[in-house]
């Protein structure tokens, strides 16, 4: 049997995060050895978490040592508790309790301008995550943590999604592919995901497989709340098949492409122009119009060039998508401002709405604009726009108020 | 130890006794008030210098000797070189090498630079430092390993003290990038350039004897005379003065941090909302990376509306520099150059100012420039729910950092903290803070990551917020939500050693150092 295990990062540029070693011995109870910047302040608290970790898991004798560059708490747990499972077999999780500020569900029609990419094992850009105010951030289990972290960083998602305040950000994570991500979800479907990326997805029959998985578990845990999926397409099989994914299940909200790997299956590169993927660009728009998703266009990844960033966001747009990653805060911003709707679009919808509290007020049945009937998800749209451009702070919050001054 | 102890005007246990002198708590803000005629030094008579103006004199062991060095001296520097200094220690070597003992170091600021200085902290050389202790000196200090209590005073307390009597300095040593053999002295050229001297103005005018060092001597007359050849004693021509390159500080660079990018946005934000950038406002903004991007911020806005600043407070840089070619401010009020565009531009531009603790800062000056700025940002390691602030110690209690100028300029009209809330799990705002360097009634707005708190006293700007898309809350609240982020955290053990203090601009005990158990 092995005895030693080891979990978590250490380095010179290593913020917020532990790394730690652990050895099961037979004898001697359980000594802790703490090397900690925050020793004097947090030093006596690190140590009993550990203990109790330890012995929560049946582990009376042990050597364990932390190197600590101020991890929070459900940092030191996830860690600790990874290591632990390399060593022992156990159904048990050590689960600090889950903050009651992330108990929130998400609606299928949220806006998705922004989703931050989060990599799944690196404590210290999650934390201030949220403060930016991204619409949804991406814990990331897939492309940004290395293979022989992947396994870690499950404990580390798991214990974000409980215990880090993203403030009402949509908390998505991207698993591993089909059928690998699979093994993802009980860390993530009890924990109050909102929304699952399924990266290189190619087909309806994947969509179905997780869904048959994330049904299971969210039965076993009884959990009512929406979990909403938005597949990834990054081949060209996946483009020829977006239709058929978009339509798979009623809980697919999105689409997204993914343009490094898309280039990459087609056997050409990603250029500034980005013709190589407008038929794509423009399948995947289609596909999700068609069903009545959002489609969702690929990152940005000069995060030094904010003009660049600007011209995409504009291109992306005209072309129909509905949002976009980003890869670095700084990005949302950008990505907000020129996704939210213009001066144009906010005028119609204005009118819109009048119209229909107008029609309300008068108890009438049908809203109407001049001779034009206003379909329902028409009205629906409108009041989208008005309530996305008041939270944007480019409209008014008692715009009628004072329109009628 | 038998020291004892008064409790001042803020609550804080403070020695009665400092270095075996009388010392006075702190007493609320401008309510000190020393009277009598200010301190001088000795009359010299001109008939006792040569004639042809030539002080130069063959080495600093030369100059300190005819200075007539000797045990329990005061013996003042200057950080116009910050980590690139190369003079305060080779006075060190000299005086250990002389057998001199008990000497005090009034330094206008230390660095890592001056680790070397341990030594001679440790074999009695040194007896102890006034002014300030970083990085490893302080932790020496904390530590309790300090013959005498150190003072830590602000760069106006440094001339208060010196004004008052406080301190008297026997030598005053000024390293100068350029000079002539008849003193006159100047920071803005040279190969060790650093923009001005006036950190040492005080000492040049009070200080009994004042050598200057230079590694650029020129034929007279120097110009400008930013210190006057006529208060000095001695020349000394060396190699090297300076490290240029460790001369222009660390962090002159705007920030990359998405972070502290954000704290910057917010805290701009602020100003604008709460009707502080106008045209012909004044700012001060820090040289760290957070308030330099606020600078830029602030040009923003400036630019959009059309606006200019009447003046800019340096800690001179690139930006600022930037912003007075740009035409966004009619000037720089200079205290200290920390680069070399803000050197460049000081000797070039006419509206790049000269300034000094004297005329920004001084508390026994007839009013300062420090009351008249609109807005100032400024940093500290830890703030209370009282707004009380802390710049020298950490949460863990060491003693890391000097005051600066950041007692002094929490006198403008509006004094802004931006920090983040917790800098790894330390949590920044406490129910106390470790040590108060500044009354939480001068401290008017924290703004942190997840928050802006203003203090209750500003109802005038709560007012103007009303309403703001800026998460405006309480002090209490943001303290709440730290807390809950990095949990409970245990306090710091001191021993009831007082290893040093912090005194208040006009030359109070505003608070005390204690040693650190263990």
């Amino acid at each position: 049997m092995t005895t030693l295990a080891s979990s978590g990062n250490k380095g010179k540029s290593i913020r917020s995060d532990c790394f730690i070693n652990l050895e099961i011995t037979t004898s001697g109870g359980i000594q802790t050895e703490l090397t900690s910047k925050v020793a004097l302040l947090y030093g006596k608290s690190i140590k009993q978490l550990a203990q109790d970790i330890l012995l929560f898991f049946g582990i009376d004798h042990a050597k364990l040592t932390i190197e600590d560059t101020g991890a929070l708490p459900l940092v030191l747990a996830a860690r600790i508790e990874a290591a632990i499972k390399q060593l022992i077999q156990s159904n048990k999780e050590y689960l600090l309790p889950i903050l009651p500020t992330n108990q929130y569900s998400t609606s299928r029609e949220k806006f998705r301008f922004s989703r931050l990419y989060l990599p799944g094992n690196t404590p210290n850009l999650m934390i201030n995550a949220g403060i930016h105010h991204p619409d949804g951030i991406i814990l990331d289990l897939e492309d940004a943590v290395a293979v022989d972290k992947k396994e870690e960083a499950k404990y580390l998602v798991r214990n974000a999604l409980r215990n880090i305040d993203f403030y009402s950000a949509e908390r998505m994570v991207r698993i591993n592919q089909i059928p690998r991500g699979l093994n993802d979800l009980d860390f993530i479907i009890p924990h109050n995901v909102n929304l699952i990326l399924v990266p290189k997805c190619e087909s309806a029959e994947q969509i179905h497989l997780l869904n048959t998985h994330i049904e299971k578990i969210k039965a076993k845990h009884s959990i009512s709340n929406d979990i909403w999926l938005m597949p990834i397409i990054e081949s060209a099989l996946g483009v020829m098949k977006a239709f058929e994914i978009a339509i798979s299940a009623p809980n697919v909200v999105a689409l997204a492409i993914g343009l490094e790997d898309y280039t990459a299956d087609l056997g050409t590169k990603r250029t500034s122009e980005a013709t190589e993927s407008f038929y794509a660009r423009s399948v995947i728009v289609n596909a999700c119009k068609a069903a009545g998703i959002q489609p969702i266009d690929s990152v940005y990844s000069d995060i030094a060039d904010m003009e660049g960033l600007k011209n995409n966001v504009i291109k992306s747009k005209s072309l129909g998508f509905e949002g976009m990653g980003c890869i670095h805060p700084r990005q949302i911003k950008v990505i907000h401002q020129y996704f939210a709707p213009d001066a144009d679009e906010i005028t119609k919808a204005k009118k819109i709405v009048n119209a229909f509290v107008e029609a309300t007020e008068k108890g009438l049945g049908v809203v109407s604009l001049g001779t034009k009937m206003i379909d329902p998800p028409v009205v629906k749209r409108a009041q989208k726009i008005i309530s996305l451009a008041i939270s944007l702070g480019i409209l008014s919050q008692n715009w009628r108020e004072e329109n009628e001054q | 130890m038998n020291n004892k102890f008064n409790i001042n005007a803020l609550g804080r246990k403070v020695p009665t006794d400092v270095n075996g002198n009388n010392a006075i708590p702190y007493m609320g803000i401008g309510k000190h008030k020393p009277t009598g005629r200010k301190y001088a030094p000795p009359i010299v008579s001109s008939s006792d210098y040569p004639s042809d103006g030539n002080k130069t004199i063959e080495s600093l062991k030369a100059a300190l000797i005819k200075s007539g060095i000797a045990d329990g001296m005061t013996i003042s520097t200057h950080h116009h070189f910050r980590n690139g200094d190369l003079v305060a220690n080779q006075i060190f070597d000299i005086a250990s090498e002389l057998g001199i003992k008990n000497l005090t170091w009034v330094p206008s600021a230390s660095f890592e630079c001056h680790v070397p200085l341990i030594k001679y902290l440790e074999d009695g050389t040194i007896h102890h430092i006034e002014g300030s202790m970083n990085g490893s000196l302080g932790r020496f200090t904390s530590e309790g390993k300090m013959e005498g209590m150190g003072i830590l005073r602000s760069h106006g307390g440094r001339y208060q003290a010196i004004q008052d009597g406080e301190v008297h300095i026997d030598i005053a040593v000024i390293a100068a990038p350029t000079a002539d053999a008849f003193g006159n002295a100047t920071g803005d050229r040279g190969p060790a350039a650093c923009g001005l001297l006036g950190f040492a103005l005080a000492d040049s005018q009070y200080a009994d004897k004042v050598i200057v060092v230079t590694d650029n001597l020129v034929p007279f007359p120097c110009y400008p005379w930013q210190i006057h050849g006529n208060l000095v004693d001695y020349v000394v021509l060396v190699d090297k003065v300076g490290l240029p390159e460790k001369i222009v500080s660390g962090t002159t660079e705007i920030t990359k941090s998405p972070d502290r990018l954000l704290l910057a946005e917010m805290t701009a934000q602020f100003c604008n909302e709460a009707g502080i950038i106008k045209d012909g406002f004044s700012f001060q903004a820090g040289a760290g990376g957070t308030a330099l991007s606020i600078g830029i911020y602030f040009a923003e806005i400036l630019k959009k509306n059309g606006w200019k600043a009447r003046f800019a407070r340096g800690g001179s840089n690139k930006y600022l520099v930037n912003m007075l070619e740009g035409g966004l401010t009619d000037y720089i009020l200079d205290g200290q150059t920390f680069d070399l565009e803000g050197v460049r531009s000081m000797r070039e531009n006419s509206n790049h100012l000269n300034t000094s603790p004297f005329t920004s800062y001084n508390y026994h000056g007839k009013g300062n420039f420090s009351t008249m700025v609109d807005v100032v940002i400024l940093g500290a390691t830890e703030v209370d729910v009282n707004f009380n602030a802390n710049v020298v110690t950490h949460s863990d209690g060491v003693l890391l950092h000097g005051i600066g100028g950041w007692q002094n300029c929490l006198f403008s009209k509006c004094t802004i903290l931006p920090i983040p809330l917790f800098r790894d799990r330390i949590s920044v705002i406490k129910d106390e803070v470790t040590t108060i360097c500044g009354p939480g009634e001068l401290i008017d707005v924290i703004v942190t990551e997840r928050g802006i708190a203003i203090n209750p006293l500003r109802k005038d700007l709560l007012e103007k917020l009303k309403g703001s898309s800026l998460p405006i809350k309480t002090i209490d609240e943001l303290k709440a939500e730290g807390d809950a982020i990095c949990g409970p955290a245990e306090k710091p053990r001191f021993t009831n050693k007082a290893v040093a203090v912090v005194k208040w601009v006009d030359g109070t005990i505003i608070d005390t150092i204690w040693q650190l158990e263990n």
